[in-house]
Formats: C-alpha cells, structure tokens, sequence
C-alpha cells in the first residue's frame, strides 16, 4: 500500500494538501495510508524546507505549494 | 499607459452609477474602481511574466547558493534572494532552521526574513504604476539596505544565544531540488499556478487597501495632512512607523494607501516608513517566528526594524523635499 506523508507545520495549506491527496485516493478507489507530519525535525529531516511537502513512500515527491491534482493522480497510480 | 484604468472609472462613476464628480463619493469610488482594476490587472500580469521566467527558484535553492559565502557577498544576496523568492510564510520556521542548519549565520538569514515580505517584483510594478519609478526604485534600495543593516545589527549584538536551542540540534536531510520545468507549457502551468497561488492569498489585503485608500482619498480633507502629517511634525514619522507594526497586509495591499496619501501631500519619507512598517512587521510573523526566536530576540528584531524605518523616513523627507 502506498503510504503519503504531507510535510508541514499545520497550516491551512498542509490541510488542503492532505485533504486533496485522500478525496483523490477515494476517487480512484485506491487505499492509500496518509499521515501529516508537523514535527520540524522529521521534516527538515526530508530535506524539505518550503512547505507543504509531500513524502511518498519515504521518497520527496513536492515541496513549496499544494499540488496539482494532476501530480496528485499521477503518485497515487505509480 | 494606464489612462485606460483611468477612463474606465470615469465611465462607471459618472455614466453607469450618475455620481456628480463634485461630491467626496464620486472622488472616493472613482478611486477604488481604478485602483482594483488596474492592480488586479498588474498582478495577473506581472506574476504571470515573471512566473514564465522563474519558475523555480526555491528557499532550497537560494540555502545552496548562499551557504559558505563570505559576508561581503551573502548579505546583498539575501535580501536581494529574498526580495524574489516566493515562499510563504508559513515556511518562515524550516526555512529559518534549513539557512542556518546550512552554516547561514543568523544575520544574513534575518536579513532575508527581512526583505522578503518587505520587497517583491510585483509590489515594485504595481507602486511604480501608482507613483512613478523614482519612489518605486527609492523603495527597493532603502527596503534592502534596511535588510542588510538589520541582519548585521543582529549579528553584531552576537544573538545566536536567543535562538530556541532545538534549533540547533536538528539536522537536515539531503535536499530534494526539485526539478525546474523544462518544456514551455510546464512553464506556463508553473506561472499560472503561480498567479493563482498569490491573486489567492492577497486578494483580501488589496481590497482592503483599495478601499481605505479610497475612502482617504475621498472623504479626508487635505488640510487633515497638512496639519498633522508635514515633514516639519518630527512625531509624523515615527507614528507612522508605530501604526504600521501591528497591522499587516501584502506590500501590494499598502501601495493604494500609499498612494492617496502621497497625493494629499503627505511626505515620501514618512509614507514610505508607513509602508515599510505594515509590510515587514506584523504580528502573525511574530508569532510563527516565535517557534525559533526567544522573545527577547523578537523584541530587539523588531526595535532595529523600528529605528531604521524611522531613520529611513527621515532621510527622505530631508532630502526629497
């Protein structure tokens, strides 16, 4: 099972971003596992500096604003 | 360029809504019909070209290319990085660990955390479009001399040690550079993302702006400002400045201020400290800064920003008037 991990320190974005990621798993039927990470540490951790972040198996896959719902398909599908 | 605005509100306040163009109404929303439009304008299409050219610069880029520098050269790079790079602020926090994690001394990454929201292009367009070039231009070199000057106050004062102590401890990953849009419709996606992103978060402050703009242009006398806000009130500048520290807005949301005041005369050196003052001090900042910096390092941040806002309005009221 894929497993997201949306980067960032609580703000409404982060939300949106996790939000959108779960509406859109739905959507395809495709059971996914999301967790948000709020924790600086583990998110500097990823390298990531601009939030929101979005982690993907372990694998940074965004950074810097809420995706696309575009991209968001994509790594559900991958 | 922009008499199209101009005729464009006269069309809708005098024909459309009947306003007699005597009246402090027709004056006050002729002035809110063409600032809306001719911002809102601007801002689409000022993001949009810039996003086409830009498309990725990132904090994590600008953490590489100033890390290890010397300060001759890291101090002009980060306010004139900071001035460009979009981030919000809710990135302000990794931001401020990753520039310093990277071995960014503190005060260049003050000095960035202070231009940023102070200066960007589209503010510079659009106070250009509303005043002229000259105020525009004037702006930009006192807003990143302001950064330069605060970042090397702090680093002077040696304030590391109000820096929250986990701060220190964390260490960052490899940073995953995204990669930057390559084919032209990526870059045009990226842009209108862009102007999406942005016309979406300060939406608000420029109506906002518009409208106390308008109703100053409107409904204040003239002679209000020439009584209390003259370069010859030595308190002008620094209420001003005082006024502006707890009240926040993009710096686009604060030009239409700007610009009816300057048009009732009220001096460039204190309307520029007014700016200054709403754009780069605010307390929402304070409080997620508040994450990494000990109170008594806001506190002093916020002291130096003050003086220098006041020093700056001074000088252009001595030597532009």
């Amino acid at each position: 099972m894929k497993n997201f991990k949306v980067l960032g320190s609580g703000c409404k974005k982060c939300a949106t971003t996790a939000d959108l990621i779960t509406a859109k798993a739905t959507e395809l039927g495709v059971a996914i596992e999301i967790e948000k990470i709020t924790d600086m540490g583990a998110i500097m951790g990823y390298g990531v500096m601009s939030t929101p972040g979005v982690v993907l198996n372990e694998a940074v896959v965004h950074s810097g604003s809420i995706p696309t719902p575009k991209s968001i398909e994509e790594w559900i599908k991958s | 360029m922009f008499a199209i605005f101009t005729r464009l509100a006269d069309w809708s306040t005098y024909s459309v809504l009947g306003l007699d163009p005597e009246t402090h109404l027709a004056e006050a929303v002729h002035f809110f019909i063409e600032d809306v439009t001719k911002i809102f304008f601007l801002l689409v299409l000022v993001i949009f070209a810039i996003g086409l050219f830009r498309s990725m610069l990132t904090p994590e880029r600008v953490r590489k290319v100033v890390a290890g520098r010397s300060r001759a050269v890291s101090y002009p790079m980060a306010v004139g990085l900071g001035a460009v790079t979009p981030f919000c602020s809710c990135s302000s926090v990794p931001l401020f660990i990753g520039f310093l994690e990277a071995g960014i001394p503190l005060g260049v990454t003050m000095a960035f955390l202070i231009a940023s929201p102070m200066i960007n292009e589209v503010a510079v367009v659009v106070l250009a479009a509303a005043v002229g070039w000259k105020v525009a231009v004037l702006y930009v070199v006192a807003g990143l001399t302001v950064g330069i000057i605060g970042g090397l106050a702090i680093e002077m004062f040696k304030l590391e040690k109000w820096v929250e102590e986990y701060v220190w401890k964390i260490r960052m990953g490899e940073t995953a550079l995204q990669q930057g849009a390559t084919t032209l419709k990526q870059r045009v996606d990226y842009a209108w993302g862009q102007v999406k992103e942005i016309v979406g978060r300060i939406w608000i402050y420029v109506l906002v702006g518009v409208g106390l703009g308008a109703a100053l242009h409107g409904f204040v006398p003239q002679e209000f400002f020439l009584k209390y806000a003259s370069a010859d009130n030595l308190l002008a500048v620094p209420s001003a400045v005082l006024v502006g520290i707890p009240l926040y807005s993009n710096a686009t949301g604060v030009i239409p201020i700007v610009e009816a005041l300057m048009s009732k005369g009220v001096p460039i050196g204190t309307v520029l400290a007014l700016m200054m003052s709403v754009a780069a001090i605010s307390l929402p900042e304070m409080i997620i800064l508040r994450k990494v910096l000990k109170p008594q390092l806001i506190a002093t941040f916020t002291g130096i920003l003050f003086v220098a806002f006041i020093a700056v309005g001074f000088l252009f009221n001595a030597i532009l008037t």
